[in-house]
């Protein structure tokens, strides 16, 4: 494949609108809140659109049209059975914790429900783990542009992710936010066109049912109960409990990388409506990024033609196989787009987390606004350099996505029974969301040591990563539960806007029937219903 | 606020809808072979230019409306 003179137009084109962006918001960036969480001024829709891009990093991108490729349709099931309810459910019943709290951070809010060591072990496996994730997402889109395009990898990885650096560093938060909604735009025109002669090569939705390897690819439902008969060899307890309800709460209910643009909107019904307004893109997800993946294994079966034996290759082997220059242009900036999206979501998570949970509560606190402000800049730059090396690392791994869901295995599946118990039982003591946290993780660590060692097994590593969710979930809850029967619990007044018995609902009465969370959600879930059956 | 995002999706919108209708009339037809025959820079820029556009008009009005 190669690029004319039209395509590296368009692409410089986009780089420089994407640093405009920063340079237009440098001069709003005076306290380290504007920096970090935008002033909280930003209105519903642009948060929601941000909240759905930043979770379209190119790894997100890339890893579900492979496994859609590898398993089919049942790869849905991360969209409408997983992402769904668990953003209506943070949209409708966890934001007014959130936003209402005027918890800075997710880490915060530990610290206001429970302690401060709570606080300071989830910020720092945090840290961890998003600083791991930008390195994996900046590592795949290099190793991408160097088998399509033969641009060396150290340059790609370090020319993108400066881009990234630079534009955070000028106008913070609102920078990210604000090219994440331009980038997403971006990555809807720039895959579309894929879906669409996809389709229209393999002659429409039932041309592809026909042309599909195995029949079960075309279904999301309908080999649920027999393991044997599904692709990934899953039964319904692993795909409802573990991928439907822990991994996926977990990850959107309790990742500060998305919580985050839903703290910078500028009301609570600006906040609450932040995911519900990007659940409805997401819905609809499976169209750019899981049917191309179909399209993808119908046309080239054994993966010899053009899949070159690698599923990862899907999506980009496709742009290859029918854009035109120009078009390929804009395929390649949608792809630059979704990398940056997700790596800048990253970014703005960490700098915060480090600034305010690690740095000011730990290192230095007590200083001044500008001091933290310049932190956050500094913390940017950092970890960017850290992402870089850690794409170097990850050079020497295999396996990307199933590393990635053993991360959330570890981090966020525990964290979301921490979240659960302290929004929703007021008798959740602090000591026990410690001792529940920690031993959620080493929990998670236990089981993923037996499945390495080949104690246990699981037909594919996916299901494994699914049952180690639900391991770390239920020890986390099992722990805080007992525990939290033996030690002091906190005053009730000081649980206020913390916890769901002790907090005044927030009154939507006075808002039109279509500004509603409630209304909203029901709305989207019933549509998702609908998706699930036609795809049955 | 001091930046409506609209403005910049608009324009950049715009831009790529141009380069593509430009490129795509102008370009020998045998490009267009890999697009299954489509000549989609053609279609995909008028697409893409006309989503600019109405970003870009959502912008304007949202501008007039602050200053009367």
């Amino acid at each position: 494949m190669h690029l004319t003179f039209v395509d590296y137009s368009i692409i410089v084109i986009y780089f420089a609108f994407v640093l405009g962006i920063g340079f237009a918001l440098r001069g709003r960036m005076k306290t380290s809140e504007d920096f970090f969480l935008s002033g909280r001024s930003i209105p519903g829709w642009i948060t929601g659109l941000a909240f759905m891009s930043a979770n379209l990093g190119a790894l997100e991108v890339m890893g579900h049209a492979a496994n859609a490729a590898k398993y089919g349709m049942f790869v849905n099931h991360f969209y409408w059975l997983g992402a769904m309810p668990a953003m209506c459910f943070v949209g409708v019943f966890m934001m007014p914790f959130y936003y209402g709290s005027k918890a800075r951070s997710v880490p915060e809010f530990l610290k206001l429900r429970y302690n401060e060591k709570t606080r300071t072990l989830n910020a720092f496996s945090f840290a961890v783990l998003t600083l791991l994730v930008s390195g994996i997402d900046l590592y795949a889109m290099a190793i991408l542009f160097q088998r399509m395009l033969n641009w060396p990898f150290w340059s790609s990885v370090v020319a993108s992710a400066a881009v990234v650096a630079i534009y955070i560093y000028l106008g913070g938060l609102t920078s990210s936010i604000y090219n994440e909604v331009l980038q997403f735009f971006l990555i809807v025109f720039g895959f579309l066109p894929l879906a669409i002669l996809g389709l229209k090569e393999v002659g429409g939705f039932a041309g592809l049912e026909r042309s599909l390897p195995n029949p079960g690819y075309a279904h999301t439902w309908a080999n649920i109960w027999d393991p044997s008969q599904n692709p990934m060899g899953i039964n319904w307890v692993g795909t409802i409990f573990g991928l439907g309800f822990v991994l996926s709460f977990g990850y959107w209910c309790t990742d500060f990388l998305v919580v985050q643009r839903a703290m910078a909107a500028k009301d609570m019904p600006a906040a609450q409506r932040t995911p519900l307004i990007a659940a409805v893109p997401k819905m609809f997800f499976p169209l750019l990024i899981i049917l191309p993946g179909l399209v993808a294994i119908s046309l080239d079966p054994s993966l010899t033609k053009f899949l070159d034996g690698r599923y990862d290759n899907a999506i980009p082997a496709l742009l290859g196989r029918y854009y035109p220059s120009g078009l390929l242009g804009i395929g390649l900036t949608a792809l630059l787009a979704s990398f940056m999206s997700g790596m800048a979501g990253n970014v703005t998570a960490f700098n915060t987390v480090w600034t305010y949970d690690i740095y000011q509560t730990h290192i230095n606190p007590g200083k001044s606004e500008s001091h933290y402000l310049k932190m956050g800049r500094l913390a940017t730059v950092f970890a960017v350099a850290v992402g870089i090396v850690t794409a170097f690392i990850v050079l020497k791994f295999t396996n990307l996505m199933d590393y990635l869901q053993l991360l959330f295995a570890f981090f966020n599946a525990p964290l979301f029974a921490t979240f659960l118990l302290g929004m929703f039982w007021k008798r959740a003591t602090p000591n026990a969301a410690f001792c529940g946290l920690l031993s959620g993780i080493l929990g998670a660590a236990g089981h993923y040591t037996l499945y390495h060692y080949k104690v246990i097994n699981y037909p594919s590593d996916m299901a494994a990563n699914f049952y180690q969710a639900i391991y770390a979930f239920s020890i986390c809850f099992l722990v805080t539960v007992v525990v939290s029967l033996f030690t002091a619990p906190k005053k009730d007044e000081e649980l206020v806007g913390l916890v769901y018995a002790l907090t005044p609902k927030p009154c939507t009465s006075h808002l039109p029937w279509y500004d509603r969370p409630g209304v909203l959600a029901i709305g989207i879930l019933a549509l998702c219903l609908v998706l699930n059956i036609i795809f049955w | 606020m001091g930046l409506d995002i609209r403005w910049p999706i608009g324009i950049i919108f715009t831009l790529y809808g141009l380069i593509l209708i430009v490129f795509g009339a102008l370009t020998d037809a045998a490009i267009f072979e890999r697009s299954l025959g489509v000549n989609i820079d053609l279609w995909w820029g008028v697409a893409m230019l006309v989503f600019g556009f109405f970003m870009g008009g959502l912008a304007l009005r949202a501008s007039r409306r602050n200053r009367p």
